[in-house]
Order: structure tokens, then C-alpha cells, then sequence
């Protein structure tokens, strides 16, 4: 079996292309196939039937923008461990586990105790 | 040159039919859901159109075709244009990398099925075009100019920082013991062994609540909760563009179903599989069937949870235990020697 750049990202564009293709269809056949009746009312944003008040979109106090920073760090993390998950059992087979699993070992106990401080300070909490 | 064309045929080919199976499986998913919620809470479910209600999704979706596309005056048109696509291509495209088979031999050509069984960044690729989807939901959620809405796709953006991080580290344990990324080599170690979930049953567990958060399911459909914000993200959409988020929910379910398949249950694996090739998509179809209605049957027993809960769960609970599957899969390898 041949597997070089060609054969496996290729695909992928094609199937990218089919599926905005089948969106395009759908939401052109919608566009063809509906009624279009507006109305000053229809036209408003909808809240529950009353007059909307103020615009939709406004500041608001995102609360968990704290988590979210923690967020992107833990996310990084994970990434670091892809490569070690890959390479884990050649390590391993060739003698080296012992080696590999501390390494990793203080990675995650570095990030434990992130974690817990981050914790410890009310990061994960609503206020 | 002639080859070169062949093979573009042959993606199209194989594109066309994951993206015809995909909007098939989606139609007939919520039938599925809707008659085995039926069951779950004593009642019928839709009868009346076709034998038994076989008809239903077809009936649906010729409805939305000819329901009004409404966009509302005071919405980001582009933007709010651009979010179901960017919700629903994703969606199919996850599915790129899933194998339904070995290969078959279809007139002396050796066609393997899958559109990129081999890529060797598989599992890289599903968690970032995942991630991708929500991008959609938040764009939906702004572009519409809708409290609600906007409420809807905040929700959302919580939501997936919380359990992104335990579905990424759920991903670790398969891994490591199939030492690839590759999501066909990930089947073939389990082919020569046994199924991961029986070593990394905690694993499959946190994969599974995780991915329903990614998916927005009961009990983690906070973003369209609708007795508190109507229908969330997609309260100003109608028609069409309404149908391709509803598509996009249902083919990430189809999918997060067939990748927890892939990793934990063996992906097309089974009974003869490897004589008749042709029984890999069958059996991968049946993994995926018995993963939804284990969904469906959630979604109608569980209560939704309150927002500050689900995030905490996720960062307190679901962190930690992922982690722990981390070290559990070092512990397996070094202990038990698998393979």
C-alpha cells in the first residue's frame, strides 16, 4: 500500500469540496424552493414575542475567562503528550521505559501542581 | 496521467457515498431517536407517514425545503451565512479518517475503504477539525444579534474549553498502546490483540461524557436548552440553514460514535472481517447504531446539569480522571505487556 503526502490529504480535499458542495445544494434549494414574505415585525430579533430590547449583542461579563486561559494551557499540555504517547512503547521495548515514564511522570506532576494552585486560588469557581 | 484521474474518480466516488450514507444516517438517526425516546417514555412516536413512520424523515426534510430562508435585518449576513456550513462541513469531514474497512478488490483494482484510512496524523486531524465545528455554533450564536442566541454560543465556547481537555487525554491511552496515530494501525494492533476498552475501560468512559459535550447532547445541551433560551444558537435560523446545524448535530453524533468505535470497540473489526472485507462497514454500522441508542436512551433518563456544575465537572472531575488514564495506560503496557 502506498502511503505518501498524495494519497492521504487529497482525499480529504476532495471530501472537503464534496461536502461544501451538499451545503451549497441544500441551502441554494432552500433559497429557490421557499416563500420570502417579510414583515417590518418578522425582520426583528426574536424575544419571545416581546419588542426587542437594546441590541443583541452586548458587552457581556464572561465569567469563565480565567478558565479559558487555563484552557489554552492544559490544551498545549495535551499536545505535548501526543508525542510521547507515540514513542511510549519503543521506549519501552527497547529498554528505556523506566526513563520515559519518570520523564513524563514530572511533566504531569508539574502540571498537578499548577492544577492545584489554580484550583486552590479559585480559578475553576463561579464567584 | 489516466491513474491520476482514476483516483480523483475514486474519492469523488467515495466522497459522494460518505457524505449520501452520512445525510441518510442523519435523516433516519432522528427517527431512530424519536421512536426509542418514544419507548422510553411509553408512547409510539411518529406513526403515520409511510409503514410504521418509515417515511418520516423523508417527509421532514422535504418540509424544510420549502420553509422560508429568513435572515433578520439586524444580523452579520456573511457571518450568519457562513455558520451552518462552517457547522456542518466539519462534521462529515471528521469522518475522513475513520476506516470502515480493509480494502476490496473491485475488478482487479484495489480500493481500500476509507477515505484516509492511513493518514498518519488521524487522530491529530479528528481533534482538530472537531474543534473546528465549534466555531460555527459561536459564529451562529454572534452573527444573529439575538440575546438568546448569543447566550447560546457563549454556553458553547464554555462548554468546550471544559471537556475538550478530557477528550484530547482520552485520545492518549489507544495511542500509546497502538503506538500510532493512525487510525488504521489503531485497529489493526487491536485486530492482533483484544478491543482497547477492555484495557482502558475508565478511558472509554471518559471519552464517551466527554464527547457528549463536544456534540452538545443531553445531558450537556446547554447551548439549546430550550426552556431557557428558546432554541439557543439557532433561535433566528429557519428553513435550510436551519436543517444544516441540525444535520451537523446528528453527523457529529454519527461520528464521535464511530470514533469512539474506532478506538475502543475495535472500529469495523468482527467475525470473518478480514475474509469478507465488505463486512467491515456492516460492522462498523452496527458499533455506531448501538452508540446512538445508548445516547438516545440518555438523553431521554437524564436531567440537564446547571451550567456552573457542568464546568466544574468537567475541570474537577473529568481532568483528573483523564489524566489518570494516562498513567493507567503506562501502568498497562509496563505491567501487562500487551501484545
Amino acid at each position: 500500500m502506498v502511503t505518501n503526502l498524495l494519497t492521504d490529504y487529497w482525499p480529504i480535499l476532495v471530501l472537503l469540496l464534496v461536502s461544501l458542495g451538499f451545503a451549497g445544494i441544500a441551502m441554494g434549494g432552500g433559497l429557490l424552493l421557499g416563500p420570502r414574505r417579510s414583515s417590518a415585525r418578522k425582520q426583528e430579533a426574536y424575544e419571545s414575542g416581546m419588542r426587542a430590547i437594546g441590541p443583541g449583542t452586548r458587552q457581556m461579563p464572561v465569567r469563565f475567562y480565567l478558565v479559558a486561559v487555563l484552557f489554552i494551557l492544559f490544551d498545549i499540555e495535551v499536545i505535548f503528550f501526543l508525542p510521547w504517547a507515540v514513542v511510549f512503547r519503543q521506549y519501552y521495548e527497547n529498554g528505556l521505559g523506566a526513563f520515559i515514564l519518570l520523564e513524563m511522570l514530572v511533566f504531569i506532576v508539574i502540571l498537578l501542581v499548577g492544577y492545584a494552585y489554580a484550583w486552590k486560588k479559585g480559578a475553576l469557581e463561579w464567584e | 496521467m489516466n491513474e491520476t484521474l482514476l483516483l480523483i474518480i475514486e474519492w469523488t466516488i467515495k466522497g459522494g457515498l460518505l457524505a449520501f450514507g452520512l445525510a441518510t444516517g442523519f435523516a433516519y438517526t432522528t427517527f431512530y431517536e424519536r421512536k426509542w425516546a418514544a419507548r422510553l417514555q411509553i408512547r409510539i412516536g411518529p406513526n403515520r407517514t409511510g409503514p410504521g413512520g418509515w417515511l418520516q424523515p423523508a417527509a421532514d426534510g422535504l418540509k424544510l425545503f420549502f420553509k422560508e430562508e429568513f435572515t433578520p435585518a439586524n444580523a452579520y449576513k456573511f457571518a450568519f451565512n457562513l455558520a451552518p456550513v462552517l457547522t456542518m462541513v466539519p462534521a462529515i469531514v471528521i469522518m475522513a479518517v475513520i476506516p470502515w474497512g480493509t480494502q476490496i478488490d473491485f475488478f482487479g483494482r484495489i480500493i481500500p475503504l476509507g477515505i484516509s484510512n492511513e493518514l498518519n496524523v488521524g487522530v491529530l486531524f479528528l481533534l482538530s477539525v472537531a474543534s473546528v465545528s465549534v466555531y460555527g455554533i459561536v459564529l451562529a450564536g454572534w452573527s444573529s444579534n439575538n440575546k438568546y442566541a448569543m447566550l447560546g454560543g457563549l454556553r458553547s465556547t464554555a462548554q468546550m474549553i471544559s471537556y475538550e481537555l478530557a477528550l484530547g487525554l482520552s485520545f492518549i491511552g489507544p495511542i500509546m498502546l497502538a503506538g500510532s496515530l493512525n487510525m488504521a494501525e489503531i485497529i489493526r494492533a487491536q485486530q492482533q490483540g483484544v478491543w482497547y476498552v477492555v484495557y482502558l475501560p475508565l478511558a472509554a468512559v471518559v471519552f464517551y461524557i466527554a464527547a457528549l459535550a463536544e456534540v452538545n447532547r443531553s445531558p450537556f445541551d446547554m447551548p439549546e436548552a430550550e426552556q431557557e433560551l428558546t432554541a439557543g444558537y439557532h433561535t433566528e435560523y429557519s428553513g435550510m440553514k436551519f436543517s444544516l446545524f441540525f444535520m451537523g448535530e446528528y453527523i457529529k453524533m454519527i461520528a464521535v460514535s464511530a470514533i469512539c468505535a474506532t478506538l475502543f470497540f475495535g472500529g469495523f473489526d468482527g467475525p470473518f472481517v478480514n475474509t469478507y472485507p465488505l463486512l467491515g462497514p456492516l460492522y462498523l454500522g452496527i458499533k455506531i447504531f448501538i452508540s446512538l441508542g445508548l445516547m438516545i436512551w440518555i438523553r431521554a433518563t437524564m436531567p440537564r446539569l446547571r451550567y456552573d456544575r457542568l464546568m466544574a465537572f468537567g475541570w474537577k472531575v473529568m481532568l483528573p480522571l483523564s489524566l489518570f488514564n494516562v498513567v493507567w495506560a503506562a501502568a498497562v503496557i509496563v505491567f501487562f505487556n500487551v501484545r
